[in-house]
Order: C-alpha cells, then sequence, then structure tokens
C-alpha cells in the first residue's frame, strides 16, 4: 500500500492543568487510502499515547468518532485522507463542551433525546398473545429514512441555531420524535408534540439546512423539521379554531 | 473531575465559519430587500388612491438611478428567495404515492414549472408581451 | 413545557414566502421596466386603477402586499438574531407592527379606490 506523510493540527485540551485549548502538530506516515480516525490512531500508538478521542466500529455505524475536520463536522472514520491535501485540522464537534482533547460531552443531547420519548407509545396496550403489530412496506416506508440516525451530533455541531441558543432541542432529536410519529403502530405525538412544539423544539429552527448536509447516514433532519413545523401549525389551529379543539 | 471547555459561538460573526452559512444568511437577507420593496408597492398605491396625476409622478420617481440599482436588486433578491423557497418544497412536503415518495425534484420542479407559467402569464396580462 | 402559540406567526410567515417566491419576481420585473422608462401598458394609470377597483384585484393585491411583508418582517427577525442582536422581543414587536402598519395602509388606500 502506498503511504502519505499526513500533517494534523488537532487541539488539545487537559481539564487539569489548560485553562484554554490549543493546537498540537503530528506528522505521521499513513495509507493513501486511509481515513483520519487511522492518523489519529497512529498518532496514538507511535507518537503520543496522551491523545484522546472516542472511536468504536470504525464503519460509519456506531457514531462515536464525530469531530470537525477542517471546520466541517465528519466521523473521522469516514474522513478519507485522499480527500485532504496539507494540514488537516482536527477540532472537537463544536456546540459541546470538551472534556479533554477531542472527547466532548453529549450529556445536553442525551437529555433532549430522553426528553422526546424516541420509542414506540402503542395506542393501546396488546397482550403479547394477540400476535404482532402489523405494518405495510408503505407504513415502514413512511419513517424508514429517519430510523437511520447513529445519534452522532454532527447535526448538533453543524446548526448554529443551536449553537447561539442551547435550550433549542435541536435536529435529530426532533428527527427521531417525527419517526415515531409517523409510525403507524404510535399512539405517542400528542405526548411528544408537548415538548417538540414548544418554543424550545421546532420553532428554534430557521431551516439553515447545514444539519441534513453534514448527516453522515442521510437522514435529513431539516426535512423531518420542516414537516414537525407544517404538522403544528395544524395542530394549533384545530385546536383553537375549530370546535371541541378538532378532536 | 475537573471543568469541561465550554466554548462560545461568536454570535455577530459565527457566519463566516462556513460558506454554507454565508449562503443561508444570504437569503435570510433578501427579506430586507423584499420587505423594502413591499413598502414601495404600499407607496405606489397610495399615489394610485390619490389620482392619476399623483400616480404617474410616482412611475415617474421610479426612473431616478437610486430607484434602477434598488429594483436590480430586489429583483436578485426575490429571485434567490424563489429558488431556495421552491428548492426547500421537496423537504417540508413529501408525497407519498402507494409505497414509494415523488422524487423530490419532481415536487420542485413543478413548482418552477408553475412559478414559469405564472410569471408568463402575469407578463402578458400585463401588456409585455 | 407548553405548546407554543408560534404557528400565529409561522403560519402567515409561509404563506408569504410562497407569495413573495410565485409573485414579487414578476412584479419587480414590472415595476423595474417602468424603472428604466418602458412602462407596461398594464402599468398605467387606467389599467391599475380598473384592477384596484375591483373586489378580487383589491384582495389580490392585498393578499400579496401584507403576506410579503409579514414574511419579510418574519424573516428580518430572525436575521437580526443571527446577526447578533439580542434585543429579540423589541425586534419583534418594530418589524411586527411595521408590517401590520404597512397591510393597514395598504387596506385604507384600496378601500379608497
Amino acid at each position: 500500500m502506498k503511504e502519505r506523510l499526513i500533517q494534523l493540527e488537532v487541539m488539545r485540551y487537559n481539564p487539569d492543568t489548560d485553562t484554554a485549548a490549543h493546537f498540537q502538530r503530528y506528522e505521521v506516515s499513513c495509507p493513501e487510502e486511509g481515513v483520519v480516525l487511522d492518523a489519529l490512531n497512529k498518532i496514538k500508538e507511535t507518537i503520543d499515547p496522551t491523545l484522546n478521542y472516542r472511536w468504536s466500529c470504525h464503519m460509519a455505524v456506531c457514531g462515536s468518532c464525530g469531530m470537525m475536520i477542517n471546520g466541517e463536522p465528519k466521523l473521522s472514520c469516514h474522513a478519507f485522507l485522499r480527500e485532504y491535501a496539507g494540514v488537516i485540522r482536527v477540532e472537537p464537534l463544536a456546540h459541546f463542551p470538551i472534556e479533554r482533547d477531542l472527547v466532548t460531552a453529549p450529556d445536553d443531547f442525551i437529555e433532549k433525546l430522553k426528553r422526546v420519548k424516541p420509542y414506540l407509545i402503542p395506542k393501546e396496550p396488546k397482550p403479547i398473545s394477540a400476535g404482532e403489530y402489523l405494518q405495510t412496506p408503505a407504513q415502514l416506508k413512511r419513517y424508514h429514512q429517519y430510523t437511520l440516525c447513529i445519534n452522532c451530533m454532527l447535526c448538533y455541531a453543524a446548526c448554529p441555531e443551536y449553537g447561539l441558543t442551547p435550550k433549542f432541542i435541536g435536529p435529530a432529536a426532533i428527527a427521531l420524535a417525527h419517526r415515531y410519529n409517523q409510525d403507524s403502530r404510535d399512539g405517542g405525538r400528542d405526548e411528544r408534540q408537548e415538548i417538540i412544539a414548544s418554543a424550545e423544539g421546532v420553532w428554534e429552527c430557521t431551516f439553515v439546512g447545514a444539519c441534513s448536509e453534514v448527516c453522515p447516514a442521510h437522514v435529513d433532519p431539516a426535512s423531518a423539521l420542516q414537516q414537525v413545523k407544517i404538522a403544528s401549525s395544524i395542530d394549533w389551529f384545530k385546536e383553537h379554531l375549530l370546535p371541541g379543539g378538532g378532536k | 473531575m475537573s471543568k469541561p471547555l465550554i466554548r462560545e459561538v461568536p454570535p455577530t460573526s459565527w457566519y463566516f465559519r462556513h460558506p454554507r452559512y454565508l449562503r443561508y444568511m444570504a437569503r435570510e437577507v433578501t427579506s430586507l430587500f423584499v420587505g423594502a420593496y413591499c413598502v414601495l408597492l404600499v407607496v405606489g398605491l397610495q399615489s394610485l388612491a390619490a389620482g392619476q396625476s399623483s400616480y404617474e409622478a410616482f412611475l415617474l420617481a421610479l426612473q431616478s438611478p437610486a430607484s434602477i440599482i434598488f429594483h436590480l436588486l430586489a429583483l436578485a433578491a426575490a429571485l434567490y428567495h424563489a429558488a431556495t423557497w421552491f428548492n426547500a418544497t421537496q423537504k417540508a412536503m413529501p408525497i407519498q404515492i402507494g409505497e414509494e415518495f415523488v422524487p423530490g425534484n419532481l415536487i420542485s420542479g413543478a413548482h418552477y414549472v408553475a412559478w414559469a407559467v405564472l410569471s408568463s402569464v402575469i407578463l402578458f396580462l400585463a401588456g409585455v408581451f | 413545557m407548553a405548546k407554543s402559540n408560534k404557528p400565529i406567526i409561522w403560519f402567515p410567515f409561509a404563506a408569504g414566502g410562497t407569495v413573495i417566491a410565485f409573485f414579487i419576481p414578476v412584479i419587480v420585473l414590472l415595476t423595474l421596466l417602468a424603472a428604466l422608462g418602458h412602462v407596461p401598458a398594464g402599468l398605467d394609470y387606467a389599467s391599475m386603477h380598473a384592477l384596484a377597483d375591483s373586489g378580487l384585484g383589491k384582495l389580490l393585491i392585498f393578499g400579496v402586499i401584507a403576506l410579503s411583508l409579514w414574511s419579510s418582517a418574519h424573516r428580518l427577525r430572525c436575521t437580526c438574531y443571527d446577526f447578533g442582536l439580542r434585543a429579540d422581543k423589541l425586534v419583534a414587536n418594530v418589524l411586527y407592527l411595521a408590517a401590520a402598519a404597512g397591510s393597514i395602509a395598504a387596506a385604507v388606500y384600496l378601500l379608497r379606490i
């Protein structure tokens, strides 16, 4: 395999000794067809064992290795070295607190994800003996795209509105709420609307569209959020203008 | 546990961080020109209500160089708004027929076609051709 | 947490955005022709007066102006925030009131025709 000398400028932060982050330059030889994560692994193995970052699957499935690569939120296992010329600048995911080096704290996202109830809430309880919940291929296709989310938080790092207004529930969580709202087996929409149609919910979105551009799983959260805005508007007019709240 | 590092987003300059943010801001700023143009329409309506001589003075006033420059900016803004709006329709209003979703470009494309037809009809009715 | 009343603002914004996309470019083109000294026949006093004199014409003109103004005001509000202006309540009040004033003025002028 052909090797190439890769230069990386990696953001470093040690919470025990540093008050600010700084960049450290590394030079490492890597196979042409490698990814940025390979370069980081080689640095950690051969040059600097103190470098911290998260990763697990190395195949764009687990969603752990998100970082800013030349200013773009990317999975580092999916950022191909051949696509970068010159020094590659690697920073932790934007908009999240940095715990150490490239490791960020995902707590805010996890808390928001819990709040939107991203799981099936059946319309009425059904014993196992009553059989499975049937679904047609069309009903599956209706929400399938939104099931592909790997919770990598790249969309949060790309969303300027989340950066400016951190209380915003954000792209992935609302897209996942939409995924369950669109599911024919689900009856939990009213509960989720209380969260995602609130002021901190979908209404903080100004449709920048960056979330969908960076999503490695092609979930298209921006699309989900626009649909939620339209559906929530229809809800509002039904609730306030129709007798009996349109029920 | 030591304390995590919080990086603030620069509130007045964040959009220089990436070209996609500049494209977004350009789309948002079109509202300034479209809004100002609507005010111009209200002024035109006022002159129309005030009678023929005042309306014709309004039409004449449109010929100032400042007005021509403003019109060119407003036209660019309105066209950029229209393009971004039609491109967004496929995201906001996906259509599922049977099992399959209608291809997004067909939804946006239909909007462009309707827009071209409507604009041509208005130009025709206004006697441009 | 409660559901927001934002749809009151957002729905006319979305409707206005659609109106702007479909109508404003061609209307700008028409007044641009007038600005260049080639007033289209449909923009002369008699034609415009006849249009604004009809009920349907009044409704059409008012609808385009009011929805476009509202949509622009709302987007401008978000733009101010994005540019770092944090007095959102004040900005919102000023812009929405301006849009409403413009619409009322348009309605008054139309009713005088």
